[in-house]
C-alpha cells in the first residue's frame, strides 16, 4: 500500500522531469481554469525558468520514492503528505497568478509540515514542527504583501502581466516589493537570520522527506528570488543585487560554521544546506549586479553557475541525506560520537556517502566542483565594474567562497570520516546492517547523476545558459566552448573535466605500473593499529566528532562563544574521589538570543497590551462593531 | 632571528669523522649482504626505552647532534615503528614494557633489525636478576647485534649500528 | 597533439623525478647550517628504493580509502606537475587554472584526511582535524593572491598569466605583486607543511599535523606518499617561482628554449630552497592556536594585493 503510493509519486516524479525539460528548451505551454480558484483561478504556465525547476523537483522526487519504499518498510502513516507535497512542489514553479501560487506553496508547507511530524511521541520534533509552521507563515505574511502590493501597483495577479509592467515601476515601489518578496522567499530558502527552522526541521523529518525539503523545497525559495529579481521586477537595481550576494555570503560562512561543530549528522547536513543556498544566492546576486551594470555576458554566466548549483545540490544533497538516513535507520541514532566502522558494516552506504561527500566538497571532477568553479570565474571577472563600492561587495564574496569551500571539506572529512570509519563507537553502530535494496538503488542513482553532472558541463552549461540568456536580456548568448572544454569570457579560464578525470585515472594507474615495474615488495601483513604498544586499544582511543572540530571552535570562538559546563559529582564520603564528571561546551545560539528572542519578547509584550481590547463583554463589542460601521461609512 | 643565521655560517661544519671500527657483538643469522643491500644507504630508525635509566638515551640523542651527526649516513630517527627499519632497544625490559616492546617488533615491517643498546639490553646489566625485568631484549624479539657499554659512547653505539648494516669501512 | 602529450609527459617526467632531489638538497642545506654535515642530496632516493623493499603492514581497523589513498595523492600531484607551467608556460592540456590546481590538492587532502581517520588511532584523528583547518583556513588566501593576479593578466589560467607577465614585465612592477607573492609563500609553508607550521622532522606526535596522518603508512605505501609530499612542495615552489617571476619561462615548445627554461627554473628553485632553508633554520613553530593567526595575516596581505592591484594602475 505504501509501496504504491511511493510508486506513484516516482510517476509523478518522471512525468515532471520530462515537462520540466520540455519547457526548459523552450517548449510553452499554458492552462488555465478560471472557475477552479477564486480570484483569479487557477492559472498554470511553463516557461524556461519554471521548467527547470520543475524538472529539478521531479528529478529529485525519483530517488526519493525509491529509497522511501525500502526506508519506511511498508508504514502507511504520512504516505498520503508525502504525494500532497510533491504534487505542491510541482505546481509552484508553474503557477501563473498569485492565487494559484499561493495555494500551492501553503500546501507544501502543510504537507511538509506533517511530513515534519511524523515522530509525533519526540517532544523534539513537535517543536521542531511548531518553529517551521511559525517561521513559514510569516514567510508567507510577507510574500502575501509584496505580491498584493505588485497586484495593487500593476493592476492584475497574473504574473505574465507583472512582467510586462515591471520596468514601468517606480524605484521606490520597485525597492519596497523587492524587500518584501526577497524576505518571504529567503525565509523559504534558510537564509541567515531566517534559518533558524532549517535545523530543526529537516533532521527531525523521515531521511527521503529531509532530502526532500533540503533538495528541492528550499530551492523553490530560490526559484521565488529569481523569478521577482529577474522577471517581475525586472531589471532590478545594483544595490539588490549587492544585497543578495552579502546574504548569500554571510547564509555560506555562517552555514556552513555552524555545520563544521555539529555532532548531530542530519543537523550537519541542514546546516550545510543553508551555506549551499549561500553559495547559490552568490551566483543570483553577482548576476544581478552584472545585469544591472550592464555585463549581460557575465549575468548569464554568474545565473547559469547559480542555476548549476542549484542541480549539483540538490544532487548530492539528496544522496547525503539518503546514505544518513541508511545510517539512523540501521544503527538507530545521529549522534556521529557514537557511530564509526560503519564502513564494513554498510560498504555500499558509505562508498556512496564519501562520493557524495567529495561531491559537497568541490573535488574534481565531480560535479560540485563545476559549479564552484563557474561561480569563481564570474565573481574573479568583476574588475569590469568600474564601481569600487561594488568591486569590494565582490572581493568579500570572493574570500567568503573560498573560507566556506575549505570549511566544507573539513565539515565533510568529518561527517564521512567519523561515522563511516575506524571502528564503531557503540554498541548501536557495531550491530549496523546494510541498508534495504530500494535504498540503495537510490543512492547509486544519486552517485551516477554526480558523476554524469561532473563529466558534462560542457553539455549542461549551455543548457543552462539559454535558460538565463532570455532572463538578462542578452540577445546573443556568450560563448561556452566545445563538447571538450568549456570556455569562459574567451581566454579568460577553460576547464576540460573529460581531459581532467582522464589524466587523474591514468595518474592513478601509473604508480601501480610504476611499483610492478620497480619490483616493489608486495607482501602485505596485517595488524592492530600502533596505539604506541599500549594494550589496551579500543574504540575510545578513536578520535571524535566533537574532537574533530576543536580547532575550529577554538579558532572562530568569537562566533560561536561557547559555553563551558563543567558538572562534577563528588563520592559522598570525601571530596577526592569524583564519581562523575559531565562536560560541556555547546556553542550559543546567537540568532536565538540576539534576534528572535528580543522579538519575540517585544510581540509579546505587544499582544499583552493588545488583549486590554479584548474586555469580554458583548457590550464592548457591539460599541466596537458600531464603531467600525461609522468608520467606513464615513470614509467611503 | 639573523643572528643565528650568522652564527651558523660563522661556526661552519662541526661534524667528526666517521668511526672506524666497532665493538659490536653480532647475532642472528641474516646476511650481512643481503642487509647491505636493503639497508645500506638508507635506514630508518626507532627507538624503544623498554625501562631504561636514560643514559643510553642521552648517548643517542647525541648521535642526532651536529658532532656524530647520524644523518649524514643515511641513518634517521622516526616516530613510528611502521616507518622503521631498526629498533634500537635501551634498558633491561622490565615487566611492563615486555608487552610494548613485542607489539613494537610486530608493528615494524619486514625486514628489520633489532639492535640492543647497553649492558642493561645484552641481559638486564646491573638489574640482572630482578624480580621486575624479564631479561634482555634477546628474550622478547630476536636481536641483531648487541653494542655493549653502560652507557655506550655516542661513537660506538654509530659504529656498531655502521657495522650492522655493512657500513663500516 | 603530440607536442601536448610529450610536454605533459616531460613535465610530470621533471616534477616526478626531481621533487625527492628537491627535498633532499632541502634537508641537506638546513643541515650544514645547523653546523653538520648533513644527509647527501641524494638520500631522499635511497629511502624511496629502500621502502620498495619494504612489506606493507596495514591496521586491521582500517578499510578501502587506507589503501587508495596514496594513489590519489601521486595522481593528484602527477596532474599538478602536468598543470603548472614546469618547462614551458602553455601546459600541455586544457585546463590549466589556478583554481583547478587549489581543488587538486584539496582532493589529495580530503582522502588523507580519511586515512588519518581510518586508522582509528588518535594520531590519525588529530592529524586529519588539523590538516583540514589549516587548509580551510588557507583558502581565502589563494583565492585573493589568485585575484591579485588574474586582475592584471586578465586570466586565470597558469599559462596565460605567466605569458602576459613574460611579455609586459610592467604588469608585475606592482606593490601588489610582491604583497601576493608574499600571502602565497605564507600559504606554501602551511601547505606543504614546513616550518613555522608543522616540522616534517618532529618526532613528537602531539606537534605533528602531516606526519600524524601517515603514521600509520608503510612500505610501498609510505613510498608512494612521501613521494607525493615531495611532489607538492615541487609543484608550489615551482608556482612560486613561475607565477610570480616568469621570466625565462619559454612560450614555445621547443627543445632549445625548453632546457634553456628548465635552467632558469632551477635557477628558480635554488634561490627559493636556500631562502626557505634560511627561513626553516631561524624560526621556531608556531603553537597550533597560533597557526590561525599567521594565515590571517597571509590573508591580510592578501587582501592588500588586492587593494594595491585596485588603486595603483
Amino acid at each position: 500500500m505504501a509501496t504504491l503510493g511511493f510508486l506513484a509519486a516516482v510517476t509523478v516524479g518522471v512525468a515532471a522531469t520530462v515537462l520540466g525539460l520540455l519547457g526548459a528548451v523552450g517548449r510553452a505551454w499554458t492552462l488555465a481554469v478560471p472557475w477552479l480558484v477564486p480570484l483569479g483561478g487557477l492559472e498554470l504556465a511553463l516557461d524556461p525558468l519554471g521548467g527547470f525547476f520543475l524538472a529539478l523537483v521531479g528529478a529529485a522526487v525519483i530517488p526519493a520514492s525509491i529509497y522511501a519504499i525500502g526506508y519506511v518498510g511498508g508504514e502507511r502513516r504520512g504516505v498520503l503528505a508525502y504525494l500532497g507535497f510533491v504534487v505542491a512542489m510541482c505546481v509552484v514553479p508553474l503557477a501563473a497568478n498569485v492565487m494559484t501560487f499561493m495555494i500551492a506553496w501553503e500546501l507544501m508547507s502543510l504537507a511538509s509540515y506533517f511530513l515534519v511530524l511524523h515522530d509525533r511521541q519526540a517532544g523534539a520534533s513537535a517543536r521542531a514542527a511548531w518553529v517551521y509552521a511559525v517561521m513559514t507563515h510569516a514567510g508567507l505574511a510577507c510574500l502575501l504583501a509584496g505580491m498584493l502590493l505588485l497586484a495593487a501597483w500593476t493592476g492584475s495577479v497574473r504574473f505574465a502581466d507583472w512582467s510586462a509592467a515591471g520596468p514601468g515601476l517606480p524605484a521606490g515601489a520597485r525597492g519596497l516589493a523587492l524587500v518584501l518578496l526577497g524576505l518571504g522567499f529567503a525565509s523559504k530558502a534558510g537564509v541567515i537570520p531566517l534559518h533558524v527552522w532549517l535545523p530543526l526541521a529537516h533532521p527531525a523529518a523521515p531521511s527521503h522527506v529531509s532530502a526532500l525539503m533540503s533538495g528541492v523545497m528550499i530551492k523553490l525559495g530560490v526559484y521565488g528570488l529569481a523569478r521577482a529579481s529577474l522577471d517581475w521586477l525586472a531589471p532590478a537595481p545594483a544595490w539588490w543585487g549587492a544585497a543578495v550576494l552579502l546574504a548569500g555570503t554571510v547564509s555560506a560562512v555562517v552555514g556552513i560554521l555552524y555545520a563544521v561543530v555539529e555532532r548531530d549528522l542530519k543537523r550537519l547536513l541542514a546546516f550545510s544546506s543553508i551555506e549551499n543556498v549561500g553559495v547559490i544566492l552568490i551566483g543570483l546576486g553577482a548576476g544581478l549586479v552584472f545585469r544591472a551594470v550592464g555585463l549581460a555576458a557575465l549575468a548569464v554566466l554568474a545565473i547559469a553557475a547559480a542555476l548549476y548549483h542549484v542541480v549539483n545540490h540538490a544532487a548530492f544533497k539528496s544522496l547525503l541525506f539518503l546514505g544518513a538516513g541508511a545510517v539512523v535507520h540501521a544503527t538507530g541514532t545521529r549522534n556521529m560520537n557514537g557511530l564509526g566502522g560503519l564502513v564494513k558494516l554498510m560498504p555500499c552506504t558509505a562508498a556512496c556517502f564519501v562520493l557524495g561527500a567529495a561531491a559537497i566538497s568541490a573535488l574534481p571532477p565531480l560535479n560540485g566542483f563545476v559549479s564552484e568553479w563557474l561561480l569563481f570565474q564570474a565573481l574573479l571577472q568583476n574588475t569590469r565594474i568600474a564601481r569600487l563600492e561594488l568591486n569590494l561587495v565582490f572581493t568579500l564574496g570572493l574570500a567568503g567562497l573560498a573560507l566556506t569551500s575549505g570549511l566544507t571539506l573539513a565539515c565533510f572529512v568529518k561527517a564521512a570520516g567519523i561515522t563511516f570509519l575506524a571502528v564503531p563507537r557503540s554498541e548501536a553502530a557495531a550491530r549496523a546492517h546494510e541498508a534495504a535494496p530500494s535504498m540503495r538503488v537510490a543512492m547509486i542513482l544519486l552517485c551516477v547523476v554526480c558523476a554524469l553532472l561532473g563529466l558534462g558541463p560542457t553539455l549542461v552549461l549551455p543548457a543552462l545558459a539559454a535558460i538565463a540568456g532570455p532572463l538578462v536580456g542578452s540577445a546573443p548568448l556568450p560563448a561556452l566552448g566545445d563538447w571538450l572544454t568549456l570556455r569562459v569570457s574567451r581566454e579568460f579560464a577553460a576547464l576540460s573535466p573529460l581531459a581532467l578525470t582522464t589524466a587523474l585515472a591514468a595518474a592513478m594507474l601509473a604508480p601501480m605500473v610504476l611499483l610492478r615495474l620497480a619490483g616493489a615488495a608486495r607482501r602485505t601483513r596485517r595488524y592492530e593499529t600502533w596505539g604506541c604498544g599500549r594494550i589496551l586499544q579500543t574504540a575510545r582511543m578513536e578520535y571524535t566528532a566533537t574532537a574533530f572540530s576543536n580547532p575550529f571552535k577554538r579558532v572562530f570562538d568569537f562566533f560561536y562563544r561557547p559555553e563551558k559546563r563543567l558538572d562534577i559529582e563528588f563520592h559522598p564520603d570525601s571530596r577526592f574521589f569524583v564519581e562523575r564528571i559531565e562536560y560541556g561546551n555547546p556553542t550559543r545560539p546567537i540568532f536565538e538570543d540576539w534576534l528572535y528572542r528580543p522579538v519575540l519578547s517585544a510581540l509579546s509584550v505587544v499582544a499583552r497590551r493588545a488583549r486590554a481590547i479584548q474586555s469580554g463583554s458583548a457590550n464592548v463589542y457591539l460599541a466596537y462593531i458600531l464603531a467600525a460601521l461609522l468608520v467606513l461609512l464615513v470614509l467611503t | 632571528m639573523f643572528r643565528q643565521l650568522h652564527v651558523a655560517l660563522r661556526t661552519g661544519i662541526v661534524t667528526e669523522p666517521a668511526p672506524r671500527d666497532a665493538d659490536v657483538e653480532r647475532l642472528g643469522g641474516r646476511l650481512a649482504r643481503e642487509r647491505r643491500r636493503v639497508f645500506g644507504r638508507s635506514l630508518a630508525i626507532r627507538h624503544v626505552d623498554a625501562g631504561s635509566c636514560n643514559a643510553c638515551e642521552l648517548e643517542i640523542a647525541a648521535l642526532t647532534g651536529p658532532h656524530y651527526d647520524l644523518e649524514r649516513f643515511g641513518l634517521h630517527i622516526v616516530a613510528s615503528p611502521r616507518h622503521a627499519d631498526c629498533l634500537l632497544v635501551t634498558g633491561p625490559v622490565t615487566r611492563n614494557m615486555a608487552e610494548a616492546l613485542l607489539r613494537t617488533w610486530e608493528a615494524t615491517p619486514h625486514p628489520k633489525l633489532v639492535i640492543a643498546v647497553g649492558d642493561c639490553a645484552r641481559d638486564g646489566g646491573i638489574f640482572r636478576g630482578s624480580y621486575a625485568i624479564v631479561g634482555g631484549v634477546g628474550d622478547i624479539v630476536p636481536v641483531d647485534a648487541v653494542v655493549p657499554g653502560c652507557p655506550p659512547s655516542p661513537v660506538a653505539i654509530l659504529a656498531g649500528i655502521l657495522d650492522v648494516i655493512g657500513r663500516l669501512r | 597533439m603530440i607536442t601536448d602529450i610529450v610536454l605533459a609527459l616531460a613535465q610530470a617526467l621533471v616534477g616526478a623525478a626531481g621533487a625527492p632531489l628537491l627535498v633532499g638538497v632541502l634537508r641537506t642545506l638546513k643541515a650544514r647550517l645547523m653546523g653538520r654535515r648533513g644527509p647527501s642530496p641524494w638520500q631522499p632516493y635511497a629511502d624511496l628504493r629502500k621502502l620498495l623493499r619494504k612489506e606493507t603492514v596495514v591496521s586491521t581497523t582500517t578499510s578501502w580509502v587506507f589503501r587508495v589513498t596514496p594513489y590519489v595523492l601521486v595522481a593528484t600531484m602527477l596532474v599538478a606537475t602536468v598543470v603548472v607551467p614546469v618547462v614551458a608556460s602553455r601546459t600541455a592540456l586544457p585546463f590549466a587554472g589556478i583554481i583547478l590546481l587549489m581543488y587538486l590538492f584539496l582532493l589529495g587532502t580530503f582522502f588523507l584526511a580519511l586515512a588519518g581517520l581510518d586508522s582509528g588511532s588518535a594520531f590519525g584523528g588529530m592529524g586529519s582535524s588539523r590538516e583540514v583547518a589549516v587548509a580551510a583556513l588557507a583558502e581565502p588566501t589563494v583565492i585573493l593572491a589568485v585575484f591579485a593576479l588574474a586582475l592584471r593578466a586578465d586570466t586565470t589560467t597558469l599559462g596565460g598569466i605567466v605569458e602576459r607577465f613574460a611579455r609586459e614585465p610592467l604588469l608585475a612592477a606592482n606593490p601588489g605583486h610582491l604583497l601576493a607573492f608574499a600571502a602565497f609563500f605564507i600559504v606554501m609553508l602551511a601547505e606543504t607543511g614546513r616550518l613555522p607550521v608543522d616540522n616534517p622532522a618532529t618526532h613528537l606526535e602531539l606537534t605533528m599535523i602531516h606526519e600524524a596522518m601517515v603514521l600509520e603508512y608503510s612500505g610501498r605505501y609510505l613510498a608512494l606518499v612521501e613521494w607525493a609530499a615531495a611532489m607538492k612542495l615541487f609543484v608550489f615552489l615551482t608556482l612560486l617561482a613561475n607565477l610570480f617571476f616568469p621570466w625565462g619561462v619559454p612560450d614555445i615548445v621547443e627543445p632549445v628554449p625548453v632546457l634553456l627554461g628548465l635552467l632558469a627554473l632551477t635557477g628558480k628553485l635554488a634561490v627559493l630552497t636556500v631562502a626557505l632553508a634560511g627561513l626553516e633554520t631561524i624560526i621556531a613553530k608556531l603553537r597550533l592556536f597560533r597557526v590561525p593567526e599567521l594565515l590571517a595575516g597571509s590573508f591580510a596581505l592578501a587582501l592588500l594585493s588586492v587593494t594595491a592591484v585596485f588603486l595603483v594602475p
